[in-house]
C-alpha cells in the first residue's frame, strides 16, 4: 500500500492523520533517541553579522531528524536571526553575513551554488504573525507546489486536501475552499493556513518563528498539539518566548542569551527534561527560575 | 502670594462664546477656498455642456449626424455634415496604442523601483521621473517633429509586407510618407503617460506587505515568481487606476498630438497614416472660426466628448479604488 | 520507524535531490532574465531623458545668449524671446498670486476641518474631476468665460484665473499632504494648552507645514511655467510688440506691468511659430526657447527638492 492510498484511507477518519502512523511514544523525550534518529541539521561555529554589529557568535549545535528543537532566551539573544540561517533567510537583509557551516544531511547549505530555492522548499518557515495572500484558502496552499510546476488539477486538490489535514484545519474550511479568502479566518486559522502552505511544499523540516505569540491561548494550544503531531513526520525547529510551551512541547531545548556586547551566544543544549530540571549552567537556571529574561 | 491669572475666573467653565468664536470666520474662509472647486466643476460642466449641445439645440443638427465618418463643416459645401466619427475614433485609435506601447514599460518601471532597484538606483531614477514630468507638451511635441517624424519617414519609408509563397501578401503595412501619422502620436503620449502609470503602479506594489514577499520567499520561489504570481495580482486593482489615468491624459492632450499626427480628417487607414483625434482639431480650428457658426458648435461639441470622456474615467477609477478597499 | 512516517507528501522512495541539483534551475533563468530587463526599463529611461537633455543643450548651443534672452523677436532675423520670456514669468507671478492662497487655505480646510461626510466627498470628487479635464477644455472654458462672457478679450488675467481653476486642485492637494504630515502630538499639545483650532493651524501646523508647503508651490509653478494649451485660449497667441517696462501704469494695456493684456508665453510662443513660422532661423529660435523652458523646468524641480530638503533640516534641528 502506497503512502497515498494510507493517507486516504485514513482520511475518514475526523482524527488529525499522522496519530495513526505514530512509533515513538511521547514519553521519549526525557531522553533524545540518538539511537533510532539521525542528524538533520548540523551547525559549525556559525556567527552571523549584521555589518560591524555581532548579532549571534560562534554557534554549534545539532538537530535530530523528526525531534522539535526549541530556542528558548531573552529578546535580542538572537535566537530568531539562528533561526534564519536554517533557510537563509537572512540572505535577504541587507549586511547581514553568515560565517560557519550549516549541513542539511550533510550538504552545507552556505555554499555559493546551492540553490536557496530548493533549500527553502525543503526547509520550510511559519512567521510570529501569520501572512496569508490575498488569495483563495486553496490557491494560498496550492501557492508553492504551482510554483514548482505542478499543474495537474487532480493531484493539487489532493496535496491541498492532505497539506489542509495534516495542519487540521481542513474540516473547518473544506466547503470554502475557492471562495474564501485566506485573510477571512481567524487568527488561529490563519496560523493553521500558513502551516498548510508549508506542508504542501513536501519540506523535512519546518521552521516557526514564535509560531503562538500573535495567537489567543485556545489557539495557541491547538497548534502545540499540531507541532507534537507534525514531529512524527518532521524535523521541527521553533523559537520561543514562553518556557512553558517550549517544556510542552520540545525534545531538546537550546538556551540562548546575550553577551555584554550585545551579540547572542548558545549557553547550554540538551533534553528538554534536563534542561529545564538540572541544568548545567547557571545562567540557564537563572533565566529558567525567572530571575531575568 | 497671589496667583497669575490670566482668564476671570468668575466666568467659570461655561463662559459665552464670543461674537468671532461664533462667527468662526477661520473656518469659512478655508471651506469656501476648499468648496470653490465644486463651484469651479459645476461651472465648468454647465458651459462645455450649454455650448456642446448648440450644435443640436440651434443648429438643428441630428445627433445621430455626429457618428457619421464625414466631417464636411465648409458652410458653402453642398455636402456639409458634422461627422465626428474620425475624430472619435483617432483618439481611441491614438490613445489605445500609446497604452499598448507605455504599459509594460511603466509597470516594470514600477517594478523595478519597488522591487529590485538598490537605493542608490531609486535615487537617481526618481528625480529623473519627475523631470519628465515637468516637461511641457510644447517641447515633446518639438522634440517629434524634429526628431521621431523624420526617422519614421526615413526609416520606413517602404511598405512593410509580409507574403506566403501560393496565398500572396498576406499583411500589408504602407509605408510613412512623411512620418507625421497614428504611431508618431502614439509614441509621443506614450512617453508622456509613462511618469503617470509608473507614479500611481509604484504605489500599489509598495501597499502591498512585505510580510507577503517573505512568505512567498520562504516557500522556495524565486523573486521573478513572487512578482508574477503574488504581487501583480495583488496590486491590480492599482495598476488598473494607473492605466486608466494614462488612458485619460493620452485622451486630453493637445499640442503634443497635434504636431505630429498629421491632421487629416478621415477615419484611420493605417498606423502609419496621417490621423486626427478630437483633442488636435479643436485645437487647429477653434481660431479660424466664428463664435456661433456651425463649425465652431460643432468644435463645441468634440470638447464635451472630451469632458464626458474624463468624468467617466473619473467614475471609473473611483469604482476600481472602492473594489480595491472591498477585497 | 515504518516508511510511510519517513514519507512525507508525494515523495518519491530514494535519495533526496540534492540542494545543488533541482527543478528550480528553470525558474531561477527566468528570474534571471525578468531581473535583465527590469533593470533595462530604469536604464532606458535615463537614457532617454539624458539624450533628450543633451539634445536641446546641443541643439541650443549656438543659439542662447544674453541678446537672444534680452531682445525681441524682430530685432533680428534671429529673434529674440524677451517680451514671451517676460510674459511666462509675469503669467507664473500672477497665477501662483491667486492659486496658491486659495490652495493653501483649501488644503488647511481639507486636512484640519473635513469631516467624513457627503460634502468632503464632493470636495474630492470635484479635485479629481478638475484633475482629469484636459487642459484644452479649461482653456476653452476660460474662452467662453473670459474672453467672451466677460467681454475682456485675450489677457494675461484671463489666463491666469483658467491656469488657477486648472491648477487648483494640485496646490490643494499638496497643501493638505503637507498639513497632515506634521505629527498629531502637536496639535494635541496646543488644545491642550487652552489654544484654540485656528490658534493651532496658525501658530504651530502652517509654520510646521512650511516646506511641504513650499515644495507644493515650487511643483505647481513649474507645471504652470510650461503650460500653453489653458493659454492658447485665454491670453492669447499673437507675437507681442515691443515691451516699454518704464511704463508702470497697471490699467494701461500697452504696459507689459499690466493684466489687461494680451500675454503670449514661451511655450504658447514655440507652437506659434512651429504651426505658422517662417524664416530660416525658425528652427533655431524653437530650439533655443525650448533649452530655456527646460532648463526652467530642470531649475524648478531640482530647486525643490533642495530646497524641501535644506527647509526640512533646518525646521527640525532648531
Amino acid at each position: 500500500m502506497n503512502t497515498g492510498d494510507e493517507m486516504l484511507a485514513t482520511a475518514t477518519h475526523p482524527e488529525p492523520l499522522i496519530r495513526a502512523i505514530d512509533v515513538a511514544a511521547p514519553a521519549a523525550r526525557d531522553e533524545a533517541s540518538t539511537t533510532t534518529s539521525s542528524i538533520k541539521i548540523d551547525t559549525e561555529h556559525v556567527s552571523i553579522m549584521y555589518g560591524e554589529k555581532v548579532a549571534v557568535r560562534d554557534v554549534s549545535l545539532q538537530v535530530q531528524a523528526r525531534s522539535i528543537l526549541a530556542l528558548i532566551g531573552p529578546s535580542g539573544s538572537g535566537k530568531s536571526t539562528f533561526l534564519r540561517c536554517f533557510n537563509r533567510m537572512n540572505d535577504l537583509i541587507p549586511g547581514a553575513s553568515v560565517q560557519g557551516a550549516v549541513h542539511l544531511e550533510g550538504e552545507n547549505v552556505m555554499d555559493s551554488d546551492v540553490s536557496v530555492v530548493e533549500l527553502r522548499r525543503r526547509v520550510g518557515m511559519v512567521f510570529q504573525r501569520p501572512n496569508p495572500f490575498p488569495m483563495s484558502i486553496f490557491e494560498n496552499v496550492a501557492y508553492g507546489p504551482r510554483r514548482r510546476g505542478m499543474k495537474d488539477r487532480r493531484k493539487l486538490e489532493e496535496l491541498v486536501e492532505t497539506s489542509l489535514k495534516r495542519a487540521a484545519l481542513w474540516d473547518e474550511v473544506k466547503d470554502d475552499l475557492r471562495h474564501k479568502s485566506g485573510l477571512a479566518l481567524s487568527g488561529g486559522q490563519q496560523q493553521r493556513l500558513c502551516i498548510a502552505r508549508v506542508l504542501a511544499t513536501d519540506p523535512e523540516v519546518i521552521l516557526m518563528d514564535e509560531p503562538a505569540s500573535a495567537l489567543d491561548p485556545v489557539s495557541t494550544l491547538r497548534i502545540e498539539e499540531l507541532m507534537r503531531e507534525l514531529r512524527q513526520a518532521y524535523t521541527i525547529v521553533i523559537v520561543t518566548h514562553n518556557m512553558q510551551q517550549a517544556a510542552r512541547v520540545s525534545d531538546v531545548t537550546a538556551f540562548f542569551t546575550m553577551a555584554e556586547d550585545r551579540a547572542g551566544y548558545l549557553v547550554e543544549v540538551g533534553p528538554t527534561g534536563r534542561i529545564f530540571t538540572r541544568p548545567t549552567e547557571h545562567l540557564t537556571e537563572d533565566y529558567i527560575s525567572g530571575r531575568f529574561g | 502670594m497671589a496667583q497669575i491669572s490670566t482668564t476671570n475666573r468668575a466666568a467659570g467653565l461655561r463662559a459665552t462664546p464670543s461674537l468671532a468664536e461664533r462667527i468662526d470666520l477661520p473656518q469659512r474662509v478655508v471651506f469656501a477656498a476648499a468648496a470653490s472647486m465644486i463651484f469651479i466643476v459645476v461651472l465648468l460642466l454647465a458651459f462645455i455642456a450649454w455650448q456642446g449641445v448648440q450644435l443640436f439645440v440651434k443648429d438643428g443638427v441630428p445627433i445621430g449626424q455626429i457618428l457619421s465618418p464625414t466631417w464636411q463643416p465648409d458652410s458653402t459645401s453642398p455636402d456639409r455634415n458634422f461627422g465626428l466619427l474620425p475624430f472619435i475614433a483617432g483618439t481611441v485609435f491614438v490613445t489605445a496604442i500609446a497604452l499598448v506601447i507605455s504599459t509594460p514599460l511603466s509597470v516594470g518601471l514600477a517594478l523595478f523601483l519597488s522591487e529590485v532597484a538598490p537605493h542608490w538606483a531609486r535615487a537617481i531614477v526618481q528625480p529623473a521621473l519627475e523631470i519628465f514630468v515637468g516637461i511641457p507638451s510644447v517641447v515633446w511635441g518639438w522634440l517629434g517633429i524634429t526628431i521621431l517624424v523624420p526617422f519614421l519617414s526615413s526609416t520606413f519609408h517602404d511598405d512593410l509586407v509580409l507574403s506566403l509563397p501560393i496565398v500572396g501578401d498576406v499583411f500589408r503595412v504602407p509605408g510613412f510618407l512623411t512620418g507625421f501619422s497614428w504611431l508618431a502620436g502614439s509614441l509621443i503620449l506614450s512617453i508622456m503617460i509613462l511618469p503617470t502609470i509608473t507614479s500611481v503602479s509604484f504605489d500599489a506594489f509598495r501597499a502591498v506587505p512585505q510580510e507577503l514577499r517573505t512568505g512567498s520567499l520562504a516557500l522556495g520561489t524565486t523573486r521573478w515568481q513572487t512578482i508574477r504570481h503574488l504581487l501583480i495580482p495583488s496590486a491590480l486593482t492599482g495598476v488598473l487606476t494607473a492605466v486608466v489615468l494614462g488612458m485619460t491624459r493620452a485622451a486630453g492632450e493637445a499640442l503634443a498630438v497635434q504636431m505630429v499626427i498629421g491632421n487629416s480628417p478621415s477615419l484611420p487607414a493605417a498606423i502609419t497614416q496621417p490621423v486626427t483625434t478630437l483633442t488636435s482639431q479643436i485645437t487647429l480650428d477653434m481660431g479660424n472660426t466664428v463664435f456661433g457658426e456651425p463649425w465652431q458648435d460643432a468644435l463645441w461639441t468634440m470638447s464635451l466628448v472630451l469632458l464626458i470622456i474624463s468624468i467617466t474615467s473619473v467614475v471609473l477609477v473611483r469604482l476600481l479604488n472602492k473594489r480595491r478597499m472591498a477585497s | 520507524m515504518t516508511a510511510t512516517a519517513s514519507q512525507a507528501i508525494g515523495r518519491p522512495n530514494g535519495p533526496k535531490p540534492s540542494l545543488r541539483r533541482g527543478s528550480s534551475r528553470g525558474s531561477i533563468l527566468a528570474d534571471r532574465a525578468a531581473t535583465a530587463v527590469l533593470w533595462g526599463t530604469g536604464v532606458f529611461v535615463l537614457l532617454l531623458l539624458g539624450s533628450i537633455i543633451v539634445h536641446f543643450a546641443l541643439a541650443a548651443w549656438g543659439v542662447v545668449s544674453p541678446s537672444f534672452v534680452l531682445s525681441d523677436p524682430s530685432d533680428s532675423v534671429l529673434g529674440g524671446v524677451l517680451p514671451v520670456l517676460w510674459n511666462s514669468i509675469y503669467m507664473l507671478a500672477l497665477t501662483m498670486l491667486i492659486a496658491v492662497p486659495i490652495g493653501i487655505l483649501g488644503g488647511i480646510y481639507m486636512a484640519e476641518y473635513a469631516g467624513d461626510n457627503a460634502l468632503t466627498s464632493a470636495i474630492r470628487f470635484a479635485e479629481e474631476a478638475i484633475s482629469s479635464v484636459p487642459s484644452i477644455v479649461v482653456g476653452l472654458f476660460g474662452l467662453i468665460l473670459f474672453v467672451d462672457e466677460f467681454h475682456w478679450g485675450f489677457t494675461a488675467l484671463g489666463g491666469a484665473l483658467a491656469l488657477t481653476l486648472f491648477n487648483l486642485p494640485l496646490m490643494t492637494r499638496l497643501s493638505e499632504q503637507a498639513l497632515r504630515a506634521v505629527p498629531q502630538e502637536e496639535r494635541t499639545a496646543s488644545l491642550a494648552l487652552g489654544a484654540t483650532k485656528w490658534q493651532t493651524i496658525r501658530h504651530i501646523i502652517v509654520p510646521l507645514a512650511i516646506p511641504g508647503l513650499i515644495t507644493g508651490v515650487i511643483l505647481t509653478a513649474g507645471r504652470v511655467f510650461g503650460e500653453a494649451a489653458v493659454l492658447l485660449f485665454t491670453s492669447g497667441i499673437g507675437t507681442p510688440p515691443h515691451y516699454d517696462f518704464s511704463n508702470l501704469d497697471l490699467t494701461n494695456p500697452a504696459s507689459p506691468w499690466s493684466p489687461f493684456r494680451p500675454a503670449t508665453t514661451l511655450s504658447v510662443y514655440i507652437y506659434k511659430l512651429q504651426s505658422e513660422g517662417l524664416g530660416i532661423y525658425r528652427n533655431q529660435i524653437i530650439d533655443g526657447a525650448a533649452a530655456i523652458l527646460i532648463s526652467m523646468v530642470l531649475i524648478f524641480n531640482l530647486g525643490a527638492r533642495f530646497l524641501g530638503r535644506v527647509l526640512t533640516r533646518r525646521l527640525t534641528a532648531a
